[in-house]
């Protein structure tokens, strides 16, 4: 069935009895061409651009849990293309561009809301670096504008500027960044990829990975063992445990990330805020909860839930970025695990086994990426060529040192991201 | 989580820094192969499940641990001195 506007008037005035589930719940098949292990995101969008771009629906998605159920699920839904290096910017321009167009494309509302993103500064240096970061983004193509402290106080005026630690001198205002339900982008991209043929396998934790000769024959699963040509591995927080069923140890730390939501609040946040010296991000969600988060915790875990003292920081940052933060009530607060990189950038390639292909290091900010991701790892899988977008997230660089890619300047390093 | 730094006692997390997976002990010598350095510097194991990890106590007693602790519950089982355990 096709989504519309006529559809719910339809659905409406005959009591809602039509609608359909959105995608169907098939049984595992014994081969298919291509077998794509991890129904989140980037598995999903991948689906879909190999169905839809490369003709490609012998393909099927294998789920250890629910789709969605990961991180796609849980990050604070932060779209955004305002990458400074090369590699990263144009791969994040490429996935911005396909954010645009994503709805009309999957023919779902994935709620994608260009509030704009303002990044603030502290210091004159800091408004230096991020002129530097704006003039990357208008040469990429993307939009960027400086504003000065009075320019944030017309669209921020609830912010405390004069607070001790971080007076605000400004911020970077990126009018295309903005937000889009986490959930439905899942949904949408897995409805799209079952409309062209794609099974969609939940309940289904791959445990091993097939490989004679050097080359991946197929994969066993807690539904049966299922044969493919090619096998891709999307799996974010878990990607060193199921590549290590291929033999490989990746350049991959898993860490957790907490997030934050308030009660349901009238509108009082437009823009997502990002206040990089606090450690502290806010947006506010449809709903009307504020969703904020800040830091890692900074140890490895695979408990998808954080401790106290990052707890504490974040809202301590909160309070100091705007004061009446502290009047609304603490919902919920959740984690999600993310696949640490060295240098903090992704990898999309080949795994050094025939056959087997690799898409991980998306660290804190994957859900941007996932139209990007899923649409240059199909090309790769569909080509066994790189997409140009992506073509920089090589998985070789840290083994050689060429190509790094370390956007915030910290080092190439476990623990520094 | 509270860390049982064996100079100071059980002391909560905050006082500490963690630096990482403890391979990061096993430094290879200046002429090891590169790959023995990719090896250390970049690839983990990342385990779901026990793991050995050097964390620093530096709003205590400033040494070195190695703690044991569970990345799937967050239960902390061990910490002993960096010192004794890479003399070993
Ligand atoms: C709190 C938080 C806030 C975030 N905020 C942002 C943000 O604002 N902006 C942004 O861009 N990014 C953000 N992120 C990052 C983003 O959510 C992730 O980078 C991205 O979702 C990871 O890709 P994915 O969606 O494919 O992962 P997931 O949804 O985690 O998908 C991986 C899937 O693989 C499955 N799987 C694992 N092992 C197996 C197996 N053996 N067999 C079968 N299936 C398996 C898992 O069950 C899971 O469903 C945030 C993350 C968190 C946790
Ligand atoms: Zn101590």
């Amino acid at each position: 069935m096709r989504y519309s506007g006529w559809q719910v008037l339809a659905q409406g005035i005959t009591g809602n009895r039509g609608w359909r589930p959105a995608w169907r719940d098939p049984a595992p098949k014994e081969a298919y061409d291509i077998v794509i292990i991890g129904g989140g995101g980037h598995g999903l969008s991948t689906a879909h651009y190999l169905a839809k771009e490369h003709g490609l629906t012998n393909v099927a998605v294998l789920e250890k849990g629910y789709l969605g159920g990961g991180s796609v699920g849980r990050n604070t839904t932060i779209v955004r293309a305002n990458y400074l290096l090369e590699g990263n910017s144009q791969f994040y321009s490429h996935s911005l561009r396909l954010w645009e167009g994503l709805e009309a494309d999957l023919n779902y509302n994935v709620m994608h809301s260009q509030r704009g993103l303002i990044n603030l500064f502290h210091s004159d240096g800091q408004r230096d670096a991020f002129v530097r970061r704006g003039n990357m983004m208008i040469n990429q193509g993307d939009d960027a504008i400086l504003l000065d402290r009075e320019g944030c106080r017309k669209l921020l005026p609830y912010l405390d500027y004069e607070q001790t630690r971080f007076p605000i001198y400004g911020g970077l205002y990126h009018p295309r960044g903005g937000t889009a339900r986490h959930d439905a982008v899942a949904w949408g991209y897995a409805r799209a990829a079952d409309r062209r043929g794609v099974d969609l396998i939940q309940n289904c934790e791959v445990t091993g990975i097939d490989i004679a000769g050097g080359r991946v024959t197929g994969v066993q699963t807690t539904r049966g063992a299922i044969r493919a040509k090619k096998v891709a591995i999307v799996v974010a927080g878990r990607s060193s445990q199921v590549a290590a069923m291929a033999g490989l140890r990746l350049p991959i730390e898993s860490h957790v990330l907490q997030a934050f939501v308030t009660e349901g609040l009238k509108p009082v946040i437009n823009h997502v805020i990002s206040y990089g010296m606090g450690h502290f991000y806010i947006s506010q969600s449809d709903k009307g909860g504020l969703v904020f988060g800040g830091d890692l915790d900074f140890y490895a875990s695979y408990a998808a839930r954080g401790n106290l003292p990052m707890a504490e920081h974040v809202a301590e940052a909160g309070m100091t970025l705007m004061p009446m933060i502290g009047r609304a009530r603490m919902l919920r607060s959740w984690g999600g695990i993310m696949d640490m990189s060295p240098d903090g950038s992704p990898i999309i390639d080949k795994a050094p086994v025939e056959g087997l292909y690799l898409n991980c290091g998306w660290c804190y900010g994957g859900f941007k990426a996932v139209p990007g991701s899923g649409n240059c790892f199909a090309h790769l899988i569909a080509t066994d060529r790189p997409h140009k977008a992506a073509s920089a997230f090589r998985l070789d660089r840290f083994e050689t040192g060429r190509g790094l890619m370390d956007e915030e300047g910290t080092g190439s390093q476990h623990n520094l991201h | 989580m509270l860390i049982p730094c064996p100079v100071c006692g059980p002391r909560d997390s905050r006082e500490f820094t963690c630096k990482g997976h403890a391979v990061t002990l096993a430094r290879p010598q200046a002429d090891a192969p590169p790959e023995a350095w990719d090896a250390y510097l970049h690839l983990r194991d990342n385990p779901a499940g026990p793991t050995r990890e050097l964390w620093h106590h530096n709003a205590g007693c400033t040494a070195w641990l190695v703690v044991e602790r569970n990345t799937v519950t967050h239960a902390v089982t061990g910490a002993r001195l960096a010192g004794e355990v890479a003399a070993r």
